[in-house]
């Protein structure tokens, strides 16, 4: 079902302050649930639930490998912890203990990852994330998630609370578009098609998905009719809009925030391989790390903006025919 | 065991049998007909190779099946290589990865404090373990989050995979680094059970911050040619030393 999308996108709140408001509500409603930081409260926005709920907050100090420990022990004694830091520091510093701790055992800790991809801007590439997207996947069982906006993100959220299991949320750094009404519905493992369309799917998450519903409309200016899906849910994939995107668009192009050999893109076209191939593009950061910069010429010079997803919708349907 | 799986860690096992036993007989609040009691006492094995110990001593308490004890490291047995929930439910933690368990405790400590609940957590480190960096991150949260209700015991037992654990990287002065970072320390013979159970009661008493159990074990204790051996940290006795060694400890 598509929803019914307001083509002037307007500028919303980051969606890592979606989640530390979110953390808030959840808190209010369920005491079980707690907040586990790394010196970054005030970058995550748990520092909101610290306020509100100070002993439910632990503070473990800059040390993202206890951190990951504490929270699959808190999990076991019943807890439902969400441990937030930047996405690379909590991916990267807190990958062993990821997979010993809390993927294998299958523990149910939320992990939420912030300053995702280069959008970040001025700080660079040391605290750039730009592969967790496939460090989260390569953990066996866990679900991977990365919403585009704050009813996303707010909705996303609350699911992760109410799955068993580990679960990884990606959210970045800058104020983002809205894109769906307050009441839109989320679910993880499904896939929203944001805008309908015929002639050309594009599958994006995150960040991109406000340049997909961008390069939509460009592309209708010539009479292309693109399909936008949001691939808000990395794993499990949403095989069934995938399938669907391929038999009826019969061609695909996938873009995100990240590195394009290792992320959304691979996982899809993998799918796709197997569901019944069709001509593919990718758009994403290419084998290297970014640099400094405002997070709006970061974009432009890494190629992520709409008119690199017309580019390559343009290329795709070349090959379609 | 390990001489049936024909591979494990032997010498590890045995320089903690005592500790183990102390805890499960008597010291720890725990009830093998209700394994899922809430308000129980946790035991975390966080140097996860010594697992046929604990493995035993479950099965003796009546957890785990005694009649499979053979079947460690075989495929399907409850008694997997390293500790694993998914095989053995009543385990608190899938360990084996070194330097993990003192963090879960740390955890599970900050949770039973937030339940009200009278849960305590006892995980057994080994030396050579602590060398692993999350340890220090794991003491330094302990104390500063004052979790009294989590007991950590080192099986001190100078030996690691590598030879002795003065020629891998020394860890003396080792009491004095635990007081250092605000740990209430304690240090004993790891083979007396009367002083472990004397310790265990001190360190409930203790309010304000965690305690270390520095226990001084011997490395494959009880079987004389295993004792002090390094040779079996990671390699298991043939059948005939399995015999011999089966013989010393009757």
């Amino acid at each position: 079902m598509a929803v019914n999308i307001r083509f002037e996108l307007k500028l919303g709140m980051a969606t890592r302050e979606a989640f530390g408001r979110a953390l808030v509500e959840l808190g209010r409603e369920n005491k079980d649930v707690v907040a586990v930081d790394a010196d970054l409260s005030k970058s995550t926005f748990t520092h909101l639930f610290a306020k509100e709920f100070p002993e439910r907050f632990v503070s473990c100090g800059i040390a993202e490998a206890n951190m990951v420990g504490v929270a699959a022990g808190l999990a076991l004694h019943g807890k439902i912890p969400f441990a937030a830091s930047f996405s690379c520091f909590l991916l990267n510093k807190g990958f062993e203990q990821l997979r010993v701790t809390v993927a294998y055992p299958k523990v149910n800790v939320k992990l939420v990852g912030t300053h995702s991809g280069i959008s970040i801007g001025e700080d660079g590439p040391s605290q750039m994330s730009v592969e967790e997207i496939s460090l989260a996947c390569s953990l066996a069982g866990f679900v991977v998630l990365a919403p585009a906006d704050e009813v996303a993100t707010t909705a996303l959220v609350r699911a992760a609370a109410a799955h068993v299991g580990p679960v990884f949320i990606r959210t970045g750094r800058p104020k983002v578009p809205v894109i769906y009404p307050p009441a839109q519905r989320f679910e993880i493992g499904k896939a929203i098609e944001v805008i309908p369309g015929s002639d050309v799917s594009i599958i994006a998450n995150g960040l991109l998905v406000a340049e997909a519903i961008r390069a939509r409309q460009a592309l209708e200016a010539e009479g292309v009719s693109a399909r936008v899906i949001d691939m808000h849910t990395v794993k499990p994939l949403d095989r069934e809009a995938i399938r669907r995107a391929a038999a009826e668009t019969g061609a695909i192009v996938v873009a995100e925030e990240h590195l394009v050999d290792s992320g959304l893109g691979v996982r899809v076209a993998q799918a796709v391989a197997e569901l019944g191939p069709c001509p593919m593009e990718f758009i994403g950061i290419q084998d290297t790390y970014a640099e400094s910069g405002s997070p709006d010429a970061l974009l432009d010079k890494y190629g992520l903006r709409s008119r690199n997803i017309v580019d390559a919708a343009h290329k795709v349907l070349a090959r379609k025919r | 065991m390990t001489g049936a799986a024909k591979s494990g860690h032997p010498g590890g096992s045995l320089s903690a049998v005592e500790i183990l036993v102390t805890l499960y007989y008597g010291v720890m609040r725990h009830d093998p007909s209700n394994p899922e009691w809430p308000d129980r006492d946790r035991f975390i094995l966080s140097k996860g190779h010594g697992c046929p110990v604990l493995y035993a001593v479950l099965a003796e308490c009546g957890y785990a099946p005694i009649d499979q004890l053979k079947t460690l490291r075989q495929l399907g047995s409850p008694y997997q290589g390293h500790p694993d929930r998914r095989f053995l439910p009543v385990l608190e933690a899938s360990t084996g990865s070194l330097g993990q368990g003192l963090s879960l405790a740390m955890g599970m400590g900050f949770a039973a404090r937030l339940n009200h609940s009278p849960s305590r957590t006892y995980v057994v480190l080994g030396d050579g373990e602590i060398q692993e960096g999350q340890i220090w991150e794991a003491a330094m949260f302990g104390a500063f989050h004052k979790i009294d209700n989590v007991v950590a015991i080192v099986d001190y037992n100078k030996i690691q995979l590598d030879g002795f654990v003065k020629d891998i990287m020394e860890l003396e002065p080792l009491a004095a680094k635990w007081r250092a970072f605000g740990w209430h320390v304690i240090e004993l013979d790891g083979h007396h059970i009367p002083a472990l159970q004397a310790a265990f009661a001190e360190a409930a008493a203790v309010r304000g911050k965690p305690t270390v159990v520095i226990a001084h074990t011997v490395k494959g204790k009880g079987v004389s040619f295993m004792e002090n051996n390094p040779k079996f940290h990671g390699i298991t006795p043939t059948q005939e030393e399995v015999a011999l060694a089966l013989k010393e400890l009757e």
